[in-house]
């Protein structure tokens, strides 16, 4: 089934940072692969790196919120990030839209790519940026609108648009979503009488509304019941195949459940995150190289 | 009540324990004194309007709209005076909003808070605390004098736009900070610019806010008398453009009263200021939640 080929791509022609011939494997099969091979520096083999970052460090003012991050992150798979509160995963979730700007005092040191390109560059358009890396966030937070302008926020924002056409992105984004059952009959009506979930889905349908190449999920269960939960994690393994997804989640079921790839955060002494070990979800779980992974995942701090 | 009452004891020697109310009653207290004084205001406000409606509104009819003032506003209506009214407030508004709600986003939306934005909060509040005759006083020397726009229409309309421009920024300001931060990370998160982050997802929330704030400018200046009269004049003709004198109708309530010339032309100009002012509320209302319904 997985007809593997690899292809050897040399140097990185765009502005990447490390300028040294990179390797690049691209998969050439119809389905997301689930498998990852991750070196020890943990960079990926046998499959494309949508997402990269090389000793990124985070900065709030003078306190280092993520310290010398290097992390791969593949293309049409769902990476998790896990790790116990104020480990930085939201911040490290952040850099990849740099979200970060709107806070004053954030710096970031290092590199981080998308499709091999800094994106911290001065030149980066980060406007555009934020169209290909799109963001759902921990609380369900729809406009006070109504359904359909909330799923055409963004494409309106994007140009002039008629009706007619956004009416398509609306119906096209919210089945995508698995929401356009429950909702078709109330485009017009307001967003926020909608149930905790299926605002969630919305605020996804939005999303995906703007056709980003990366979905990064800040927690996006934690305010759901269980049953929201599980409709979300069925959205997401079924979007993986053509999006890249990267979930910050504290639920370790959820993390095993959904993800390919799994990476674990701690804080060091000083408080500033650290990674501590990254692969495959079913090698994070089942046989966790760090101690400190073991110890994070079976319970014992965080 | 987070008095420690094992050490306190009161002037009559008793134990504030004995005299201690407990919750329920201090919540039924608090209850009936905030109602009490919510009634007390409402009553008061409630009695002023009906005195004045009462005694101005017989004087209202066709004739008192549509005609202008004769023998010094003894007979005759006030036509000339509600157009200058609409008028200089027209032209105070029409510089005043833009500049005020403009300066609300640039101190919200574009700067991070620092010497610039204190200086000019610092500014907007002193001026706030003004007394008008002193903007009526700048208004004279500058407007009239200096620019030598003369007593007229744009020289009120100016000095108003000055008095009420502090009450807009403040105003629209406070809106806009209360527009939870997250709709701004919503948007520009789904690629919008800071600009179309504005005007798409902080104007809606912040909307009814920064209208509130201009109806209270537009309030005042509808019932301003020392500023007007000072920059915009008295004169009773109809003006013909806007560097023409004009006389609103606080002021012309004003020179009827206090020149005692017609206290029942006084009554009935204060009987139709207040149903102008509540006029603009409603229209306002009506605009804004329109506006808001769009989206809703
Ligand atoms: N805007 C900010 N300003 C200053 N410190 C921040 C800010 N946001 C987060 N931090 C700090 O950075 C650390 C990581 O926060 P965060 O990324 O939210 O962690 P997590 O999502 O893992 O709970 C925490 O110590 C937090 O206090
Ligand atoms: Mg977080």
């Amino acid at each position: 089934m997985l007809a593997v080929s690899v292809l050897l791509v040399t140097g990185s022609t765009l502005a990447g940072c490390s300028g040294e011939t990179s390797w690049k494997t691209e998969v050439l099969t119809s389905m997301s692969v689930k498998i990852n091979t991750v070196l020890p520096n943990n960079r990926l083999v046998h499959h494309n790196t949508k997402l990269r970052t090389e000793r990124v460090s985070l900065y709030y003012g003078t306190f280092r919120a993520l310290k010398d991050i290097s992390l791969d992150i593949p293309e049409h798979a769902i990476t998790a990030i896990i790790g116990p509160s104020g480990c930085g995963k939201s911040s490290f979730l952040r850099l990849f839209n740099r979200m970060n700007d709107l806070i004053t005092r954030a710096r970031v040191e290092g590199c981080v790519e998308l499709d091999g390109v800094h994106i911290y560059e001065k030149s980066t358009d980060v406007v555009e940026l934020r169209k290909r890396v799109g963001m759902v966030f921990q609380k369900p937070n729809p406009f006070p609108m109504s359904v359909f302008d909330n799923v055409s926020f963004g494409p309106r924002q994007h140009g002039r648009k008629s009706r007619g056409e956004l009416g398509d992105i609306v119906e096209k984004s919210l089945k995508l979503a698995a929401l356009w059952d429950e909702v078709k009959e109330k485009l017009d009506q307001s967003a926020l009488a909608l149930s905790g979930g299926q605002q969630q889905r919305l605020c996804i349908a939005r999303v995906l509304a703007v056709e980003p190449e990366v979905i990064l999920m800040d927690e996006p269960c934690s305010a759901l019941d269980p049953v929201a939960t599980l409709k979300i994690e069925d959205l997401m393994t079924n979007l993986a195949a053509n999006y890249t997804i990267v979930i910050v989640t504290h639920n370790m079921q959820q993390a095993a459940r959904v993800s390919d790839m799994a990476a674990c955060f701690l804080m060091d002494p000083d408080r500033s995150g650290v990674l501590v070990e990254y692969g495959p979800t079913s090698q994070i779980f089942t046989n966790p190289k760090d101690k400190r992974t073991e110890d994070y995942i079976t319970g014992r701090f965080g | 009540m987070s008095v420690n009452n094992t050490r306190m004891v009161s002037f009559d020697g008793t134990t504030p324990k004995a005299r201690r109310l407990n919750a329920r009653q201090t919540q039924a207290i608090a209850k009936a004194t905030i109602w009490a004084a919510a009634v007390l205001v409402i009553l008061i406000l409630f009695a002023i309007i009906f005195y004045i409606l009462s005694k101005g509104i017989p004087e209202l009819d066709w004739e008192f709209v549509s005609e202008i003032p004769s023998d010094m506003g003894r007979s005759g209506g006030i036509l000339s005076p509600i157009i200058g009214t609409l008028a200089v407030t027209a032209v105070a508004i029409v510089i005043a909003a833009p500049l005020g709600v403009g300066t609300a986003f640039y101190l919200t939306e574009y700067t991070y808070e620092g010497g610039i934005t204190r200086i000019i909060r610092f500014g907007a509040e002193s001026l706030a605390g003004i007394p008008s005759i002193v903007y009526g006083l700048f208004g004279f020397i500058f407007f009239v004098i200096y620019l030598k726009l003369g007593w007229s229409i744009v020289s009120g309309g100016l000095t108003l736009a000055v008095m009420i421009l502090p009450t807009i920024i403040r105003t629209s300001e406070e809106a806009i900070r209360t527009v939870p931060q997250i709709y701004r990370e919503v948007s520009l998160s789904l690629g919008g610019t800071r600009w179309q982050t504005i005007t798409r997802a902080v104007v809606p929330s912040a909307l009814p806010g920064i209208a509130t704030g201009v109806i209270l400018g537009i309030g005042r200046c509808v019932a301003e008398t020392a500023a007007v009269i000072l920059t915009a004049g008295s004169a009773l003709r109809i003006p013909t453009s806007i560097f023409a004198p004009t006389r609103t109708m606080a002021v012309h309530f004003y020179i009827l009263a206090r020149e005692g010339i017609s206290m029942e032309r006084a009554y009935g100009t204060a009987a139709l200021l207040i149903i102008l002012i509540l006029l603009i509320n409603i229209v306002a209302n009506i605009l804004v939640n329109r506006f808001v319904a769009r989206g809703r």
